[in-house]
């Protein structure tokens, strides 16, 4: 009777387990999934707001005019001026004249001076000419500043909002796509300033932080993983590696001034350098990873290659390491996609410039593409916060390309055994 | 150099606590003498003094964890990678000491091939797989003496037949016995003397294991076979020599026949009666 009892509490007492677990199984997916929404919710409103804030910096207002080209002398400003003004007859105190200028952007004249100077024959006449709005007059036509706001309250004012309404009406202002944003420097006006020397300088940096950073760091894996000997020394040089992979960045910066500046009088915000610098960054990266990878070979590999009479080196080069490149490359793009977000260490030798050139050679001076963000960033103009967001979006896109060619590089290496 | 000089020593030496059965000395072509092989602190083969026999198939038994293993990897220095490895005595090829210093172990390793356990083909074609050894060695000068190699290698590895067809398919789509005779024609490639067979069935199913058996006994016109296994009836069909290990030490060694027949140590009747291992 007892034992009968017993059997039916100990049935109940399984079954309740049994419940238990499935609960917790069902509970711990649920938040899994939850979790994961979260996260997906966080990243469509990121990408949300920078898109909305970003895209219309892929266009740009131009403004058509009519100048009066004079016979001879070189002060397109004052034609510029001159032409804007005869369109505006009704402008004639000094303070309203200056808004009316600021209709367009102050590289105007530059426009203008091209032009003649390209067809002489337009001395003496009279040109109508394409050029960049000013910057507050592009933020109106594109929508950013609203007319609903009081005047006070936004940098185009009442008259000037009533010149590009007529300007608009007589089909001269007009909406292109901002080719000049992606093949010009930086610039003091949001309305010129553009991306390209940023985005070389980033290409370059990554070019000769990769030529540094990946044959040395796998090399350096192959070494300690394949070759070296245990003993206290590659204990202490592993030790010092997983170190120097949680290092700040911007120690890496101070390095590089010291050294590569100060001692090897390298060129100062050089691409060169800051690929140097990033090289040094990425390397413990590459090694652990690389390391990583070259252990997970199966060592049956190794041995029978052994066998038949390779060498070590021979064993490494023509086996292992082929059959561990998938992880290697991992560890590789894992390493240069954090050296392309990198700020810090490029700050540290002079990478935050003001550059309007383009860099030719990996020795002219240019900024990075994360650099260039956080410069914008600071800029007080409402140009240049669409600048801003337009960078992050070319940022994204670069990380984005590299992790699809490191997929595409792992497909084309991964061999199953 | 031959081995004339050391016929006699090594039974003189250890008389005692190894039965030797067979008194006839043919010349040996691999010897080891008083090999101790350390993993650390800890010995894991103690004085082993052992001849391998030219055109024989010598195999090695004993209960797992008994240092065959480790002893066959001691024959063409596969022990060297493994960490806190040691190793002492002598261990002779020809008369020559392998583990002499200024012994070329690349050189050596030609000379003495290997096939492993579990089946281990590249993650390449099997042409080169096969082509793989004689391409770094500089056997083949030009491309038709290396396809001249690799049918050669494949047919005396009996596998010839089955993958004439496909021979830039990759070696593991094939079946594991086939893989085994990939790895097999691979070892022979470089014309080895001796080919070293760690277990090289155990992975295998009987039919598979018949026809490496098949081979094994076909290669040993040409070459001197060591085979490490555990099953006591292959040992006994396939070779003509065998020794018997037992934690670390080489308790009984002879002709096959002998020592299944009529094994002069205890230990070694109740291992091959089944009754322990």
């Amino acid at each position: 009777m007892i034992e009968q009892v017993d059997t039916v509490k100990r049935q109940k007492r399984m079954a309740d387990l049994r419940d238990k677990r499935h609960k917790a199984e069902v509970r711990f997916r649920r938040i899994g999934v939850a979790a994961v929404s979260v996260g997906l919710i966080f990243l469509t409103v990121l990408f949300g707001v920078v898109l909305a804030s970003g895209l219309s910096a892929f266009k740009q207002t131009y403004v058509q005019i009519d100048v009066a080209v004079d016979a001879e002398g070189d002060n397109y400003q004052g034609m510029v001026k001159r032409g804007l003004r005869e369109y505006f007859p009704e402008v004639k105190k000094r303070r309203d004249k200056r808004k009316l200028y600021a209709l367009v952007s102050s590289e105007a004249p530059y426009r203008l001076k091209a032009l003649v100077e390209e067809n002489p024959g337009y001395r003496g006449k009279a040109v109508s000419l394409w050029v960049r709005a000013g910057a507050d007059v592009d933020m109106f036509v594109k929508g950013e500043i609203s007319r609903a706001l009081p005047e006070d309250e936004r940098r185009l004012k009442d008259r000037q909002i009533a010149w590009v309404d007529s300007l608009e009406d007589d089909g001269r202002v007009e909406t292109r796509f901002n080719w000049h944003f992606f093949t010009s420097g930086d610039s003091r006006e949001p309305e010129l300033a553009g991306i390209a020397v940023a985005v070389l300088g980033s290409l370059f940096s990554l070019l000769v932080c990769l030529a540094l950073s990946f044959p040395l760091g796998v090399l350096t894996a192959v070494y300690l993983e394949e070759l070296a000997t245990r003993n206290r020394w590659t204990d202490f040089i592993e030790v010092n590696i997983n170190n120097l992979a949680a290092v700040p960045s911007i120690v890496f910066g101070l390095l590089g001034l010291a050294v590569f500046l100060n001692v090897f009088e390298l060129p100062r915000s050089a691409p060169m350098v800051g690929g140097m610098v990033l090289a040094l960054m990425t390397l413990p990266t590459i090694i652990i990873t690389g390391r990583a990878a070259l252990k997970a070979v199966p060592p049956s590999i190794r041995e029978a290659a052994l066998a038949v009479g390779a060498s070590p080196l021979q064993a490494v080069f023509h086996h292992v390491l082929p059959l561990a490149m998938p992880g290697v490359l991992t560890g590789t793009i894992i390493g240069t996609a954090r050296a392309l977000g990198e700020t810090a260490p490029l700050l540290m030798i002079g990478m935050v410039a003001f550059v309007v050139d383009l860099p030719e050679t990996i020795l002219s001076p240019a900024t990075a593409l994360p650099v260039q963000v956080f410069l914008w960033a600071d800029s007080p103009e409402r140009g240049f916060e669409e600048r801003t967001a337009a960078a992050i979006l070319i940022l994204l896109a670069f990380t984005i390309l590299m992790n699809l060619t490191a997929v595409l590089l792992r497909k084309k290496y991964e061999i199953r055994w | 150099m031959t081995s004339s000089g050391m016929e006699a020593s090594p039974e003189t030496q250890s008389g005692a606590n190894v039965h030797v059965l067979d008194s006839a000395q043919p010349v040996a072509k691999m010897a080891t003498e008083d090999l101790t092989v350390f993993y650390g602190d800890k010995p894991a083969l103690h004085d082993i003094n052992l001849e391998i026999e030219p055109h024989h198939v010598t195999a090695l038994i004993g209960p797992s964890g008994c240092g065959k293993s480790t002893f066959i990897r001691c024959l063409n220095r596969m022990n060297d990678v493994v960490p806190g490895c040691r190793i002492e005595g002598q261990v002779k090829l020809d008369g020559e000491d392998i583990y002499a210093s200024g012994q070329d172990v690349v050189q050596l390793r030609t000379r003495i091939g290997m096939v492993f356990q579990k089946p281990n083909p590249f993650p390449k074609s099997i042409y080169d797989n096969v082509a793989y050894g004689p391409k770094i060695h500089g056997m083949c000068a030009n491309s038709e003496e290396r396809d001249a190699i690799v049918l050669r290698s494949l047919d005396r590895a009996g596998l010839l037949d089955e993958v004439r067809d496909r021979l830039r398919a990759p070696g593991t789509s094939l079946s594991g016995g086939q893989q085994q005779r990939l790895c097999i024609a691979r070892a022979i490639a470089v014309e080895p003397e001796i080919i070293l067979m760690d277990e090289p069935c155990s992975a295998l199913d009987p039919i598979a294991t018949a026809r490496i058996e098949e081979l094994i006994a076909e290669l040993k016109e040409r070459y001197t076979i060591v085979i490490v296994t555990h099953s006591m009836q292959q040992a006994a069909r396939l070779s003509q020599k065998t020794a018997y290990f037992h934690l670390g030490r080489l308790v009984e060694k002879g002709d096959t026949e002998t020592v299944f027949g009529d094994p002069q140590d205890e230990r070694t009747r109740d291992y091959v009666m089944g009754r322990i291992g």
